[in-house]
């Protein structure tokens, strides 16, 4: 009878443990806003992730580091929803299932990429690059007939300053150097306001100090949000992390500080190889 | 003139005024002046320039989705003839009792078959309104399944090219077939009257090139406005970088059925223009080579644009009279090697070898 007013009602919200499940809302009273278990993912044959279990707690900023091939990439594919795993389980905070959405649910949901090759719109200019990214409506008669209000443009001058490019500001993304390109798409990320930020070889053809910027930025966004770093460059990671997760052949290898993952034998034996 | 980018482009603002002064200076000079004065056009002057316009309103629509969103439709030529279809329709049913049969109802063709009553499909179409709705409602609704399929199963590039030619092929046979109940072969011509004019008469030819051309200017100021939009620089980015604009939280799939759509009703409306011009519409336009040649003149004229599409398909248009009247063995020939080399030498096309040599001038 219970079960049947369910179906009646359809909105009856799910009573999980004593607290009210809003379906849709992030949950995260638990700690982690993402939790993975158990993803499997392979290609022709090849473990891409093998049995991976990882869970990112919210507002933490951590480093994922591994040699070439060990998943970083399709970890990432497989959170936005690019790639479906074949096995496993993949939550947004308790209540939100992944695995049910595609990439603009998912992106609206509040989790957003940085690709490792910065892949800014090339024919628009800085400042329209990141008025598309802007968290707004995205549907597409509230596109058509969009105006951005003084605050907005404000929040966009804003990012503008934040990532360096008030010069470049009407100039096309196309003639950016790699550096100032991997700028302008961290400050995509900003404006659609992420719970979780995914950055993908942020620093990669960066001068020092550009880095050294890139890596006061991410520090400054920890604590508000959840920032997950693939990164090759073992001194930036140190630099900004608190937390290191090694990936090896599709699952996780070691976690821990920057010291504590250095100098245990296993990390050193597929660095290093053996 | 922010609002559609005038000032600030040259050849946007030339192509605008070219535009209203062929539509308007020529028909009114037929309907002012008499028959044997030097500012007398000839019909076929005045037919041939209406086509032309039409034609630029199909390679506009071509643009729209081709230049800005990045979609290869090979198919664009289907939509313009279903346009053409439905204000042929009204056309046929217009002739009234003036047919070869004489019957008020059914069109030649359908007494020529033994048909005993119009089809239901045919119904309505007496009305002008009606038959103008469904000039845009058609190739729209058609645009729109075919896309809703397509763009979610996200097929894209070549294959999509490749299932669009083979939809305006499919209709094509389809068509072909007399039991449609669209004149088979013959298609529908022989038309007498538009909204009481004789179709024939050179008042009418003149107001149907003011109307094509007046159309064209005002669809291309829309086209201008929307690829001025949010929605027109999301468009762009997907273009260039579809997956990425995913990422951002856009379904890529409603921006491009949107603008698919968009593109097939005005492809839809220059073939009810083109019609009432040519007094003829049969399953050739359906032809896949028809589309393909939009392809061609959206390339010459340079993609991306608006204008780069009026004046390819202008220019493309007038070499062919003019060819094909000199010596149509060499016209495909022509065509294919022109194309060639605007893709080889010319990647922006003819609008880009302006653009360049303004900017030369300049500095």
């Amino acid at each position: 009878m219970n079960i049947f007013a369910e179906n009646l009602f359809g909105e009856v919200p799910k009573v999980s443990s004593g607290n009210l499940v809003v379906e849709g809302e992030l949950d995260t009273r638990h700690g982690p806003i993402l939790y993975l278990e158990d993803v499997s993912v392979s290609f022709d044959g090849f473990k891409a992730l093998n049995h991976m279990s990882l869970y990112i707690d919210a507002g933490e900023l951590r480093c994922m580091i591994g040699p070439n091939g060990a998943g970083k990439t399709t970890l990432m594919d497989v959170i936005t929803g690019k790639t479906r795993p074949d096995t496993g389980t993949v939550f947004f905070g308790q209540t939100i299932d992944l695995l049910q959405m595609d990439e603009p649910a998912i992106a609206q949901a509040g989790i957003c990429r940085k690709f490792q090759k910065p892949s800014v719109f090339d024919a628009l200019t800085v400042f329209e690059n990141l008025e598309l990214a802007l968290k707004a409506d995205k549907r597409t008669w509230q596109t058509l007939f969009y105006r951005l209000n003084g605050e907005q443009r404000d929040r966009i001058d804003q990012i503008i300053e934040t990532i360096g490019l008030t010069a470049c500001n009407h100039q096309r993304a196309g003639i950016l150097s790699h550096g100032q390109k991997q700028w302008l798409e961290i400050g995509m990320l900003l404006m659609q306001e992420p719970k979780v930020m995914l950055v993908d070889e942020p620093i990669a053809g960066m001068t020092h100090q550009e880095i050294e910027r890139t890596a006061e930025l991410l520090l400054s966004l920890q604590g508000q949000r959840s920032i997950v770093v693939v990164e090759h460059d073992m001194e930036f990671v140190r630099s900004i992390a608190s937390k290191v997760t090694v990936l090896h052949e599709g699952s996780v290898l070691t976690e821990g500080t920057m010291d504590e993952v250095q100098n245990d034998p296993r990390v050193i034996q597929v660095y290093l190889g053996g | 003139m922010k609002l559609i980018g005038l000032g600030t482009d040259k050849i946007g603002t030339t192509v605008l005024i070219l535009l209203a002064s062929v539509s308007f200076i020529i028909p009114l000079c037929n309907l002012v002046s008499p028959a044997d004065s030097p500012l007398h056009f000839s019909a076929y002057t005045v037919s041939v320039l209406g086509k032309y316009l039409t034609f630029a309103l199909l390679g506009l629509s071509l643009d729209l989705v081709w230049g800005y969103c990045g979609i290869l439709a090979l198919g664009q030529g289907a939509f313009f003839a279903l346009g053409g279809y439905a204000m042929g329709m009204y056309l046929m049913r217009q002739i009234g009792t003036r047919g070869v049969y004489g019957d008020p109802l059914l069109p030649d063709f359908m007494v020529f078959l033994n048909w005993k009553e119009l089809p239901w499909y045919w119904l309505g179409f007496d009305n002008f309104w009606f038959a103008l709705l469904m000039v845009v409602l058609v190739p729209g609704v058609l645009a729109f399944v075919f896309g809703w399929l397509a763009f979610r199963s996200r097929v894209t590039g070549v294959y999509l090219s490749i299932i669009t030619q083979a939809l305006t092929y499919a209709l094509l046979l389809a068509f072909f077939r007399n039991e449609m109940g669209f004149g088979g072969n013959n298609g529908l011509t022989d038309f007498k009257e538009l909204l009481g004019f004789n179709i024939q008469s050179e008042a009418l030819r003149a107001l149907l090139l003011m109307i094509s051309g007046v159309t064209l200017i005002a669809v291309f100021i829309l086209c201008r406005w929307l690829v001025n939009t949010k929605l027109g620089r999301v468009v762009t980015a997907i273009r260039d970088q579809e997956s990425r604009v995913r990422f951002l939280g856009y379904r890529v799939e409603m921006f491009k059925l949107w603008i698919f759509v968009f593109s097939a009703m005005i492809a839809g409306i220059a073939g009810a223009l083109y019609v009432p011009q040519v007094g003829i519409i049969n399953p050739s336009e359906f032809s896949p080579l028809n589309s393909l040649e939009i392809v061609i003149w959206v390339a010459i004229g340079g993609r991306g644009t608006l204008y780069g599409a009026i004046i390819g398909a202008v220019l493309v248009n007038y070499s062919k009279t003019v060819l094909t009247g000199l010596m149509p063995e060499i016209w495909l020939f022509t065509l294919g090697a022109v194309f060639v080399l605007v893709t080889v030498f010319l990647p922006d096309g003819l609008v880009g070898l302006m653009r360049r040599r303004l900017q030369e001038s300049h500095s």
